[in-house]
């Protein structure tokens, strides 16, 4: 069986210029430092999936480094798109196509992301862009369900993804 | 109970540390001088896929008596005891039930139930001891029939839920058995008189006035006319039966109605209620906060409702996902976290 590309061209966005930062240090869970949009939206993208490791995994069968687009460049995840208030982080994600069927991996992978990043007293929920995916309530569901979450991350086929999907994200700032 | 008209406060006992991981159950033993022990006993499991049973140490403090390992290879989800105290169930993702016998001073696995698919959510032991229920993420609930000799007979498969069920919990009085899930119902289910199988007879869902997300948790009240239910919508409903059910009331079967929707107390979402024998009940939340409510006596009101008796924010510092009262002591409240921990605390009034 020939599987096709769920998104074959994809519009590619151009990156944000960004504000100088200092390389990301590791958090100290025991201060109570602020940590604002940009701060998870570097935790999100910049040194996590700018290799475009997430992307590629869509055509998994097809190594295609021709196009190493990152999160960003495909507007799946923007500095907008994320709100923060106090110790509660909203993330808004949008797959690239309405049928995108990686969209519960691509969540579970942001959500594991910013577990490991975040102190653990943060509360994270995570949601489709409203009207970019045609399950958005049930991946919705899904993604904020914290026992089903447990499971899935108990299933070593799908920790092998998510960890394939993160492990360019942990190496140091280039 | 003469707490209404009062101030209380919860005051926090012990912290129970030891868990490698989050923790999702607890169970207190009903009748701990059949296991080895006149004083409380508490079973709580873990992410840590371990079983801890924590006693009253000489020095009057909380200690973990006893780790129970190597059984399941995933998370332990849910533990519960028989009504005679001697047995413990252990529901784990690893889609398998432990029964543990305490025999000779120790805790022994003398049975291991399997048949669901994946994940099983939640164990519950029927009033009188004869039933167990398991519930699991392949939408089925369970029931097994205790035999002689530790064995154990699925003798029904019930199906109704379209998806992940949460929770299933026996009535307190009657062999009637209430399931909560991910479809955001809750259904009733009853045994036939004659054919002995297993119907639901009720369900209740939005349309009854019932949740409108996932149900996470169900607990009746002492008399067993009484059930409340916590949600995903962050709202907690008490359900009540037109007649207080008797043990001789089996046969005719009296519907559960909408009675009150509790909400704005919480946050996050509600993964646990619990219902003391002195009418308090308990919920632990996604907010880290507890709340304890209690029945409005209010003779202006026709219908009867609940109001908060108090708060207790940041409780903890993670997720509470289980909050029981001592049956033994209802001062006595336990609380546990994604914190990994384990609260004692007790009500008690402040003048």
């Amino acid at each position: 069986m020939v599987v096709g590309l769920i998104n074959a061209n994809p519009v590619v966005y151009e990156k944000k210029e960004r504000r100088v930062r200092d390389p990301p240090v590791v958090v100290d869970e025991y201060a109570e430092e602020a940590i604002d949009q940009q701060e998870i939206f570097d935790i999100l993208c910049c040194y996590l999936f700018d290799s475009g490791n997430l992307f590629t995994l869509n055509r998994k069968d097809i190594k295609d480094p021709e196009h190493p687009y990152s999160l960003e460049e495909l507007k799946v995840v923007s500095e907008d798109s994320i709100g923060v208030d106090h110790e509660r982080v909203r993330v808004l994600f949008a797959p690239t196509v309405e049928h995108c069927s990686m969209a519960t991996i691509i969540g579970l992978c942001i959500r594991v992301k910013l577990m490991r990043s975040l102190p653990s007293r943060f509360k994270v929920d995570i949601f489709v862009a409203p009207g970019t995916h045609e399950t958005e309530a049930s991946i919705n569901k899904q993604l904020n369900d914290k026992e089903r979450v447990a499971a899935a991350l108990e299933n070593p086929n799908l920790v092998e993804i998510v960890e394939e999907c993160l492990s360019p994200t942990f190496q140091t700032w280039t | 109970m003469e707490l209404l008209d009062s101030n209380v406060d919860l005051r926090e006992v012990q912290k129970l540390e030891g868990h490698a991981d989050r923790v999702w159950g607890l169970a207190w033993n009903p009748a701990p001088h059949n296991c080895g022990g006149a004083s409380a006993m508490l079973a709580s499991c873990s992410g840590d896929k371990t079983v801890r049973i924590w006693q009253m140490g000489p020095n009057r403090q909380w200690e973990c008596s006893t780790i129970l390992e190597d059984t399941h290879t995933r998370t332990v989800r849910s533990c519960a005891w028989s009504p005679c105290g001697k047995f413990l169930a252990t529901a784990s993702f690893d889609s398998t039930t432990a029964i543990w016998k305490y025999v000779g001073g120790d805790f022994e696995c003398v049975a291991t139930l399997e048949g669901h698919e994946n994940e099983v959510k939640s164990v519950s032991w029927s009033s009188s001891g004869m039933f167990l229920a398991t519930c699991s993420r392949d939408k089925t609930v369970w029931i097994w029939e205790v035999q002689p000799g530790d064995e154990y007979d699925c003798v029904a498969v019930l199906q109704g839920h379209s998806q992940d069920v949460k929770m299933a919990q026996w009535h307190p009085l009657v062999d009637v058995l209430v399931s909560v899930s991910y479809d955001n119902s809750i259904k009733v289910w009853s045994e036939d008189g004659d054919s002995d199988d297993w119907h639901c007879v009720q369900t209740l869902n939005e349309g009854s006035s019932g949740h409108t997300s996932t149900v996470w948790s169900v607990s009746f009240n002492s008399r067993g006319d009484r059930m409340v239910t916590s949600s995903d919508d962050l709202t907690l409903k008490i359900w009540d039966t037109s007649s207080a059910i008797s043990q001789k009331d089996t046969e005719s079967f009296a519907p559960w109605r909408h009675l009150c929707t509790l909400s704005g107390y919480h946050g996050r979402t509600i993964f646990s209620a619990h219902w003391s024998s002195e009418g308090v009940i308990a919920s632990g939340a996604g907010d880290d906060a507890l709340c304890l409510f209690v029945e409005e006596k209010d003779d202006a009101v026709d219908e009867p409702s609940y109001r908060l008796l108090l708060k207790k924010e940041k409780a903890h510092e993670m997720d509470i996902n289980t909050v029981r009262w001592n049956p033994k002591d209802w001062r006595h409240l336990a609380s546990a976290s994604d914190d990994g921990t384990i609260k004692i605390w007790e009500l008690r009034e402040i003048s």
